[in-house]
C-alpha cells in the first residue's frame, strides 16, 4: 500500500488519511466584492495538472492534523517532503 | 457427451476492414481531438447527419484505448433532472437502433437495471427519481424487496444483512453493450464517409489568432483546422492549460474489475450507491464490478487496492454466491469529474472551439446521444438544445445539473 509522510507521525499507509484537494486556495478576502465569475473561480475551479500539484491531506486515522505535500498526480508519488502548514 | 462450447464463441466475427490507417493532411475543416467513443461518434454523425467529411480524428494512443476500452459498459438514462433525461434518454433511443445504423453487431442487451435503496432517505430519493423519470417519459418502477429478489434471485435481500436492501428502482430499457465494437463500428462508418482516423497522434499545442484557434500543434506535425472539437476526456484540462481556459474538472482513477468466466448466474445490472459496488454480466461470462473513484486527483491510470478491496466486500454481502469467484483483472482509466456530476459541452472562449469533458465516470451512456448533439454544434456553430443546459457558463450563473444521487457509484 501506498505510505504517506505526515509530517508529526512519519510514514504511514494511505487508508490512514483523506484528501483535501489542491492547497493554497485561500478565502476570498472580500466576498462581498466578488463578481459571479471571481465566485465561482474560488467554489468551482481547482487545478488538475498532469504532474507535480501540492494538495492537502489530513491524517484522519492518526493525528487529525492537515499538512500540504507535493504529489506527482502521473505516478502517485510523493515529490516533496510533507511541509507542516497546519 | 458433447464438449461444451468455449466462452466467447459465440460472439460474431468482425468484418474483413474496419478503418484506413491515415497519414494527416496538412488541413481540415474539423479537427476532432481524442480517439475514444465520443470523438468517434461525433465524426460518425457530422457525416451522417450533416454531410461534413473533410474531418480528422486525432488519437494519441491508438483507437479506443482511454476510457472507452476501461468502462463497465452500463447504459441506462434514469437521472433525476430534465437536463439529463434528454441527453440520456436520447442517447438510449440511440443505442436501440445503433446496430442497424452501423451495420456492425454491438451486442447491446437491454437487461434491466436496479438501483438499490439501502436506507429510508435511498428510499425517499429513488422513489422521487422514478416520479421525474416517469414524468420525463423514461420506463422506471419501484420495487420492493421481494420483487427485487424476482428480478435477480441472487440478491441477498434477507435483513440480517448490514444495509438491508429496502427496495430498488428498476429501468428494464437500461442494459450493457461492447464498448470496444461500439468504437470499431463508429469508426469503421466515420472511414467509409471518408473520414481521417490518425492514431499516434498527440496533439501538443495550438495556433492562435485573436478569438480563433488556427490549428493544431501534434507530434506527427502542424495541422490547419477550421473547427477544433475536444472529446479528450480525463486529458481535456492538458489541453485547455495550452489555451489557457480554465475549467472545473479534476481527473481521478477510477478502477474497474472482472472475475473468470463464468456460468450466467445474474441476468440483469445492480447498482448500490450506499454500499458501493455495482455489479453485472458480461457477455462470455465474467462478473464485471466497479464503484466510485479514487479521492485524490490522478492521471496514472491506476488505482489504489483498499478501493478494490471495499467494492469486493461489498459485493459479496450483496451477493453471496460471489464468495468463491476468483478476481481475474482489475484496471483504471482517468474520468474528468465535474462539480454537479454532469458533463460540460458546449461553447469556449475561442469562436471555434468547442468542448466535450466532464462525462467522468458515465459517459459511455452518451456516446451516440452526445456525437449526435456535439456533431450539430460543431456544424452549426451553437450549442444543440440537449447540450445547452451544460454549457461551461453554469459555474458561473449557478445553474447546475447536480446528478450526484444518480451518478456518484452508479455509472
Ligand atoms: C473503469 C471505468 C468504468 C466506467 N463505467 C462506465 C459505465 O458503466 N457506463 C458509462 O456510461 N460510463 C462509464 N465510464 C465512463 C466512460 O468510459 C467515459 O465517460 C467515456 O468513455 C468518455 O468518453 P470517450 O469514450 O470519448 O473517452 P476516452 O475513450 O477516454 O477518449 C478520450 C481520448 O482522447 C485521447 N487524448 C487525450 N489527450 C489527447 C491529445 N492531447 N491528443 C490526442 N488525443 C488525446 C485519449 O488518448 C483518449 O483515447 C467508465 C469509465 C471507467 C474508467
Ligand atoms: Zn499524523
Amino acid at each position: 500500500m501506498q505510505l504517506i509522510s505526515c509530517p508529526w507521525c512519519g510514514p504511514r499507509e494511505e487508508v490512514e488519511f483523506s484528501y483535501g484537494g489542491q492547497a493554497a486556495v485561500a478565502y476570498p478576502e472580500h466576498p462581498a466584492a466578488l463578481t459571479d465569475e471571481q465566485w465561482a473561480r474560488f467554489v468551482f475551479f481547482r487545478d488538475n495538472p498532469k504532474g507535480p500539484f501540492a494538495e492537502r491531506w489530513v491524517h484522519a486515522a492518526g493525528c487529525r492534523r492537515w499538512f500540504t505535500a507535493v504529489r506527482d498526480t502521473r505516478t502517485h508519488r510523493f515529490v516533496s517532503p510533507s511541509e507542516v502548514t497546519s | 457427451m458433447t464438449t461444451p462450447t468455449p466462452p466467447g464463441a459465440h460472439l460474431p466475427e468482425h468484418p474483413d476492414h474496419l478503418w484506413t490507417t491515415a497519414e494527416p493532411r496538412k488541413s481540415y475543416d474539423v479537427v476532432i481531438v481524442g480517439g475514444g467513443g465520443h470523438g468517434l461518434a461525433t465524426a460518425h454523425y457530422l457525416a451522417k447527419n450533416h454531410g461534413i467529411t473533410n474531418v480528422a480524428v486525432l488519437e494519441k494512443g491508438w483507437l479506443a484505448g482511454g476510457n472507452m476500452a476501461r468502462n463497465t459498459t452500463l447504459i441506462r438514462s434514469n437521472y433525476l433532472w430534465d437536463e439529463s433525461a434528454g441527453i440520456y434518454e436520447h442517447a438510449l433511443r440511440l443505442w436501440e437502433g445503433l446496430e442497424d445504423d452501423l451495420g456492425y453487431p454491438i451486442l447491446f442487451s437491454q437487461r434491466g437495471v436496479l438501483n438499490l435503496a439501502h436506507t429510508e432517505q435511498d428510499v425517499r430519493d429513488s422513489m422521487r427519481r422514478v416520479e421525474a423519470n416517469k414524468l420525463n417519459g423514461i420506463d422506471a418502477e419501484w420495487l420492493g424487496p421481494d420483487e427485487v429478489a424476482k428480478v435477480c434471485p441472487i440478491v441477498n435481500v434477507s435483513a440480517d444483512i448490514r444495509y438491508p436492501v429496502q427496495g430498488a428502482t428498476f429501468q428494464p430499457r437500461a442494459g450493457i453493450a461492447k464498448h470496444d465494437y461500439v468504437a470499431w463500428g463508429f469508426a469503421r462508418r466515420a472511414d467509409e464517409a471518408g473520414i481521417d482516423i490518425i492514431e499516434h497522434c498527440e496533439v501538443t499545442g495550438f495556433a492562435t489568432d485573436g478569438d480563433r484557434v488556427t490549428g493544431v500543434r501534434t507530434t506527427r506535425g502542424d495541422i490547419a483546422a477550421g473547427t477544433v472539437a475536444l472529446c479528450a476526456a480525463g486529458h481535456t484540462s492538458v489541453l485547455l492549460d495550452m489555451l489557457g481556459v480554465p475549467a472545473p474538472l479534476q481527473s481521478h482513477p477510477l478502477q474497474a474489475l472482472v472475475s473468470e468466466l463464468l456460468e450466467p448466474v445474474h441476468p440483469t445490472i445492480v447498482m448500490s450507491n450506499a454500499v458501493h459496488v455495482y455489479v453485472s454480466q458480461a457477455h462470455k461470462g465474467e462478473l464485471v464490478m466497479g464503484a466510485g473513484v479514487d479521492a485524490p486527483v490522478g492521471y496514472g491510470q491506476r488505482g489504489a487496492f483498499h478501493v478494490i478491496e471495499r467494492q469486493m466486500a461489498a459485493a459479496v454481502e450483496l451477493f453471496p454466491v460471489f464468495a468463491r469467484a476468483h478476481l481475474l483483472r482489475s484496471w483504471a482509466g482517468i474520468v474528468d469529474v465535474t462539480p454537479d456530476a454532469s458533463p460540460i459541452v458546449g461553447a469556449t472562449p475561442y469562436d471555434n472551439v468547442f468542448l466535450n469533458c466532464g462525462w467522468g465516470t458515465g459517459g459511455f451512456k452518451a456516446t451516440p446521444g452526445l456525437g449526435w448533439a456535439f456533431a450539430d454544434t460543431v456544424a452549426h456553430g451553437r450549442p444543440h438544445p440537449l447540450v445547452a443546459p451544460f454549457g461551461l457558463d453554469r459555474f458561473v450563473t449557478g445553474a447546475l445539473v447536480d446528478e450526484h444521487g444518480a451518478a456518484a457509484v452508479a455509472h
